[in-house]
């Protein structure tokens, strides 16, 4: 017991005594006098040899002796915290009268979340139901309506009224109405544009149509390819709306001549309005493509790459514009296609060869035909014939 | 057969996150992918209120409806389940999914979407159960060994239930009765066309 005294008293002496050491050794310089730590006492157990933890609250090295010791401090009154309210009586929001008030009204239910993808705060968004209801049934019915109905409309018109024949006959003269560049772009823009629609008719209808034909598994994979091919393939179709929009552009600016041929009513006049280049219905179909294309464009690089619209209720909207301006265009070019080849004779050849029948272009572009020929006696009328420049 | 379901009883949610942290863990989830958030609503204001949200495995669901590949089905259990052989990460239940279940990892072109995942209620996929490729694609399948799903065995307040829909909704009404209170139940209404009156 004695034994055991003896040694706490020792160590009450030189606790302190080794911790100051420790201290100098630490900091040279420092002051002897250390701050307001605690002592080392023989509840703190110092066994001498662990440094005295360093007190945040060092005085300066320079500073006077007075500051090391601050004064002590009055008991601060501290005000009372009121009780909480009883949980029965704090705000409660109903979760079934919340989902009600934004199915009805619109609007997410929306919260912070913790984890990196800030998105998902969004905790319930009412609006999936009225885009469930676009793609089930509004953009199925429609679409399905818009596109049998163009077939519909077309048998009937070419069964009821026939191709349209060139009057005159072929006069076997020819003459070139688009160049290489024009004709290649053309195409490109229409090979891409019927894998497009394909593939984006199979992802719309292909689920009804084709995978009970030809079963889940194939039906996948296929759909699988479509999308990859649909995602490359906008590349070229966009390209080439760029092209044609530098190439066309131009010729497809609206004239007096528009006015007229729509006057003499349009495709189905009677006889040949004169027409420039275009036609009012060619550049209606032009500028349809350029702002529909564009459009779908946009929203589909939103679609395709969904870093981009980090936002269900946007990815629903660009998936409504897409969808919109896609079954417009499939049913627009429904119609160029059935007027470019059986529809008309003699219109296939200025895409496919790049020169059409001259009587074809005496009766459907008059105008042009005649500027093409003013040119052209121009340009082999001797120097004096030829009209002063200004004129 | 019971009609299983997730019930979170948000006015015990502590927002431990530790649904989402079972859940990752039970069933090796890849990064960026969450089958289960904690979403946190008024969040530091009074009528705070924290809810542990998952696929709910709809009546009529929403992400099988507009499924262009139709790669959803349902089991007896009343569960929404999908063949990801089939999904070609397109998109559609996303939109169309009012709890943003569905998650894709991007591994597309052009940093799109991957084959989706989603909650599966710890019931795996089309495959035999238990087996390894099941596994690899859905994670673990605890229904097939009659167990629940995990984020709702360890939830330490015992916020989140899962199981038969009329059981959870039961203990639910009763604490309600009891605490004399209660918020709802989180996505009732919009995932099965009902809510719990205590």
């Amino acid at each position: 017991m004695t034994a055991r005294l003896m040694l706490l008293a020792l160590l009450l002496f030189a606790a302190p005594a080794g911790a100051q050491q420790d201290n100098q050794a630490q900091n040279p310089g420092a002051p002897a006098v250390q701050s307001v730590a605690p002592e080392v006492g023989p509840s703190g157990g110092g066994t001498g040899s662990g440094p005295i933890p360093d007190s945040t609250e060092r005085p300066p090295e320079t500073g006077d002796q007075r500051a090391t010791v601050p004064p002590p401090r009055p008991p601060v009154p501290t005000t009372e915290i009121p009780a909480g309210r009883p949980f029965t009586d704090r705000p409660n929001i109903d979760a079934g009268e919340l989902e009600l008030q934004r199915a009805l009204r619109g609007g997410v239910i929306e919260g912070q979340v913790t984890i990196p993808n800030q998105a998902a705060g969004i905790l319930i968004q009412p609006a999936g139901r009225d885009w469930r209801g676009f793609r089930t049934r509004t953009l199925t019915i429609a679409g399905a309506i818009l596109i049998l109905g163009m077939v519909v409309v077309l048998g009937v018109l070419h069964l009821w009224k026939g191709p349209r024949r060139i009057d005159a006959g072929r006069a076997g003269r020819r003459i070139p109405r688009y160049s290489l560049l024009e004709r290649c772009n053309h195409w490109m823009v229409a090979g891409s544009f019927v894998v497009l629609a394909l593939t984006g008719l199979n992802i719309t209808f292909g689920a009804y149509v084709l995978r009970p034909v030809i079963g889940p598994e194939a039906f996948t994979s296929l759909t699988w390819l479509g999308q990859a091919a649909h995602q490359y393939l906008s590349f070229a179709f966009v390209l080439g709306l760029l092209v044609m929009l530098a190439l066309w552009l131009r010729d497809n600016l609206p004239t007096r001549v528009d006015l007229a041929w729509l006057r003499a009513g349009g495709p189905l006049a009677k006889g040949h309005p004169p027409a420039g280049r275009f036609n009012a219905a060619q550049k209606g179909l032009y500028w349809l493509v350029m702002a529909g294309g564009v459009l779908a464009a946009i929203s589909g690089y939103l679609l395709m790459a969904p870093g981009l619209l980090d936002n269900v209720i946007s990815q629903q909207w660009a998936h409504v514009v897409h969808a919109v301006m896609a079954m417009v265009l499939v049913v627009a070019i429904l119609g160029h296609i059935y007027i470019g080849t059986i529809g008309t004779e003699g219109a296939f050849e200025a895409m496919a060869e790049g020169e059409v029948d001259w009587n074809y272009a005496r009766e459907h572009h008059s105008v042009w035909l005649e500027e093409q020929a003013a040119a052209a006696r121009r340009s082999v009328a001797p120097q004096e014939a030829r009209p002063a420049a200004g004129d | 057969m019971a009609r299983m379901k997730f019930l979170c009883d948000a006015d015990r949610c502590i927002e431990c996150n530790a649904c989402v942290t079972a859940c990752k863990n039970e069933h090796e989830v890849p990064w960026g992918i969450n089958r289960r958030r904690v979403v946190t609503i008024n969040d530091g204001k009074p009528g705070e209120r924290s809810i542990s949200m998952a696929c709910m495995h709809c009546t009529d669901a929403p992400c099988a409806a507009v499924c262009p590949v139709s790669c959803f089905y349902g089991t007896v259990d009343g569960l929404v389940l999908h063949d990801k052989d089939l999904c070609i990460g397109c998109g559609y239940c996303f939109y169309a999914c009012p709890f943003g279940a569905p998650q894709y990892p991007r591994v597309g072109n052009f940093g799109g979407r991957g084959k989706m995942d989603k909650c599966t209620y710890c019931a795996g996929g089309p495959q035999q159960d238990n087996t390894a490729v099941e596994y690899i694609q859905y994670g673990a399948n605890r229904l097939a060994e009659g167990k629940l799903p995990l984020c709702a065995e360890m939830c330490s307040t015992k916020a989140l239930l899962a199981g038969d829909g009329d059981i959870i909704a039961g203990i639910y009404k009763e604490r309600v009765q009891r605490r004399g209170f209660g918020s709802g139940a989180w996505g009732w209404r919009t995932a099965y066309g009902e809510t719990i009156t205590a």
